[in-house]
């Protein structure tokens, strides 16, 4: 199968500043693809390109579609939540739903009552009287009845508490996810979505730093724990960041020589958020 | 789009179902009250109409010319009805399209709408169906009940006095003046167009405070042009200016604007007695101003700029 989306030479100029720069970038389906990167560093306006809420020079593909122009199909196909408390406050919960399962082709209400009835939430009730994770309950109910071929998570779980946080993720993987479908998902909790992701794109500044499946990210970098006696040997081995922990240093490595690195001391794979603050030094500096 | 349409009554139930509906409540109590005053300071002066069976003389002694103004003002009391309501819902519809395409952005709301699989079009097209027919409709319904209500009360305090009820109630014709207040609906349509069209675009564009930029634009125009009018530097038409872009563009979602305003005074007023103003045959004759069609075409115009910056304002 081909590529979800495509995207070659994508720039976007607000007023002041270059939100992406001439990114390219390819994502296959059956994907969960983490874009992660800091504050203003455009992922929210990547998303808004494929989502074809922005307008862009060069040229994307999203599932044979071109956002631009052929909006109102590609939504057919795709799914999107934005960051919590985008579904408008005066709704209740029956009238959202039988909204969305008379406009959307491709959405089950068998299912998304079924996904209900697991929460709290009662029929009658409106989204301004509900808390921040019961309203994402909500969204994520209607969006997990949808049978959309990508899912775009914008910061999906800013804001709630960890059972929340958890739980969104949990129902993701185990009620919605499969082979056919694709998700990309933006978030600064890290942590949450490392063990989920299987591709991962880090963004900075309009222009992608990284882009790799995990198991190439694992053999790619390698974080070292090194006794202060042979630290400076490491140091010559040119480490992309040095941090010390109870009186030793720990190293990371990117594209070194496993070997000699396991003579310096005990090697693991890194956390996605080390990688990040290492790749990201200086950003707001 | 029923479902859009829908959608709009659930947001907006407050304008458009439970606003005629208290109006129409109030204006049968504020009836209502004025009726028993009327009869408590009548009881107390002892002054009393219908005791002696006078007003049933009164009634009797009428002839057929007599009898179909009685008609007449009994129909007027069904229109009083709806003229209150006319002026309430001119402000719901005003207000509704100022908020139709803004509301949901600056609550961020558009992001969901906009995830949903439904054209820009048919979201603007479902707002001006929601302004142009939904209000009105149930306006007119809610008109149309609480003039029978209202014929009803004033037949049954009127057969406290001695007069038959049901010999008044033939004189007015109910029936008809529901078809004419329906039928006045499509063009309705058609006039409020150009309202629509501006406030609906103010409201998809503003990027704050869409009500100010409504009005402030068309007024400070307005303004500018009488300026320069006053000094005499350029020959712009100050009049016209207020009457066709002010006025039209901004108040024309007050029903009963276009009978008023739309023409020169040169309609004939037809039918009986030429006094059912609201005649079909009458309100029509506004199809054949020119006001009327440049109207709607400016109306689409602004319609479909509506649409472009629904489609490309990128705030959220």
């Amino acid at each position: 199968m081909s590529a979800v989306i495509t995207a070659s030479g994508l720039t976007k100029r607000y007023k002041s500043a270059l939100a992406l720069d001439n990114v390219s970038f390819q994502i296959a389906p059956g994907r969960i693809v983490g874009l992660i990167g800091p504050n203003g560093a455009g992922k929210t306006t990547a998303l808004k390109a494929i989502l074809g809420l922005t307008d862009f020079t060069g040229d994307l593909n999203v599932l044979g579609f071109d956002p631009r122009k052929q909006r109102g199909k590609l939504m057919g196909d795709v799914c999107f939540i934005a960051d919590v408390a985008v579904l408008p406050r005066w709704i209740r919960v029956h009238e959202v739903v039988d909204f969305v399962a008379n406009v959307h082709p491709r959405f089950d209400r068998a299912k998304c009552e079924a996904f209900l009835a697991r929460t709290k939430l009662t029929p009658n009730q409106r989204v301004r009287q509900m808390s921040k994770g019961m309203i994402v309950q909500l969204h994520l109910a209607l969006v997990m009845a949808i049978d959309a071929k990508l899912l775009i998570l914008d910061e999906p779980t800013l804001g709630l508490d960890i059972l929340y946080r958890k739980q969104f993720y949990q129902h993701l993987l185990e009620d919605y996810f499969d082979e056919n479908k694709t998700i990309i998902v933006t978030t600064h909790q890290v942590e949450e979505v490392e063990h989920i992701l299987t591709d991962l794109m880090f963004i900075r500044d309009g222009k992608i730093v990284l882009d790799s499946d995990m198991d190439a990210v694992g053999d790619r970098f390698i974080e070292v724990m090194v006794g202060a006696d042979k630290a400076d040997t490491a140091r010559a081995l040119k480490p992309l960041d040095e941090r010390q922990v109870f009186g030793k240093s720990i190293f990371l490595f990117d594209g070194a020589n496993r070997a000699a690195l396991e003579q310096l001391g005990e090697t693991r794979r890194p956390s996605i958020s080390d990688l990040f603050v290492a790749t990201m030094k200086g950003t707001y500096a | 789009m029923y479902w859009l349409v829908k959608r709009e009554f659930w947001e907006h139930r407050g304008g458009f179902f439970w606003a005629p509906i208290i109006t129409g409540g109030v204006f049968l109590l504020l009836n209502i009250m004025g009726i028993i005053a009327a009869e408590v300071i009548g009881a107390q002066h002892g002054i009393n109409f219908g005791a002696s069976g006078g007003l049933r003389h009164v009634i009797a002694e009428m002839d057929t010319g007599d009898l179909s103004k009685v008609g007449f003002a009994l129909d007027m009391a069904m229109y009083s009805a709806m003229g209150l309501l006319i002026v309430v819902l001119g402000f719901v519809v005003f207000f509704y399209c100022l908020s139709a395409l803004y509301d949901d952005r600056r609550d961020r709301s558009i992001l969901f709408w906009k995830s949903l699989p439904i054209s820009d079009t048919s979201t603007v097209l479902s707002k001006i169906i929601s302004a142009t027919m939904l209000a009105p409709i149930v306006a007119v319904i809610t008109g149309i009940i609480v003039g029978m209500l209202q014929l009803l009360i004033l037949a049954v305090t009127l057969s406290f006095h001695g007069v038959n009820v049901w010999q008044l109630l033939v004189l007015a014709h109910p029936f008809r003046v529901m078809a004419n207040l329906i039928g006045y609906i499509p063009l309705y349509v058609l006039w409020a167009l150009p309202s629509v069209g501006w406030l609906l675009l103010c409201s998809a564009w503003a990027r704050n405070k869409p009500f100010l930029w409504a009005v402030a634009l068309p007024v400070a125009t307005g303004l500018l042009v009488s300026w320069f009018g006053i000094m005499g530097l350029f020959d712009l038409p100050t009049i016209w200016f207020w009457k066709n872009i002010v006025q039209r563009g901004l108040f024309s979602v007050f029903p009963g604007t276009g009978s008023v305003f739309g023409h020169q005074g040169d309609i004939a007023v037809t039918g009986n007695q030429g006094m059912d103003f609201m005649d079909l045959g009458n309100t029509y004759q506004l199809l054949a101003s020119a006001n009327l069609w440049i109207g709607v075409v400016v109306g689409l115009g602004l319609l479909a700029g509506a649409i472009w910056f629904r489609r490309w304002r990128d705030d959220s």
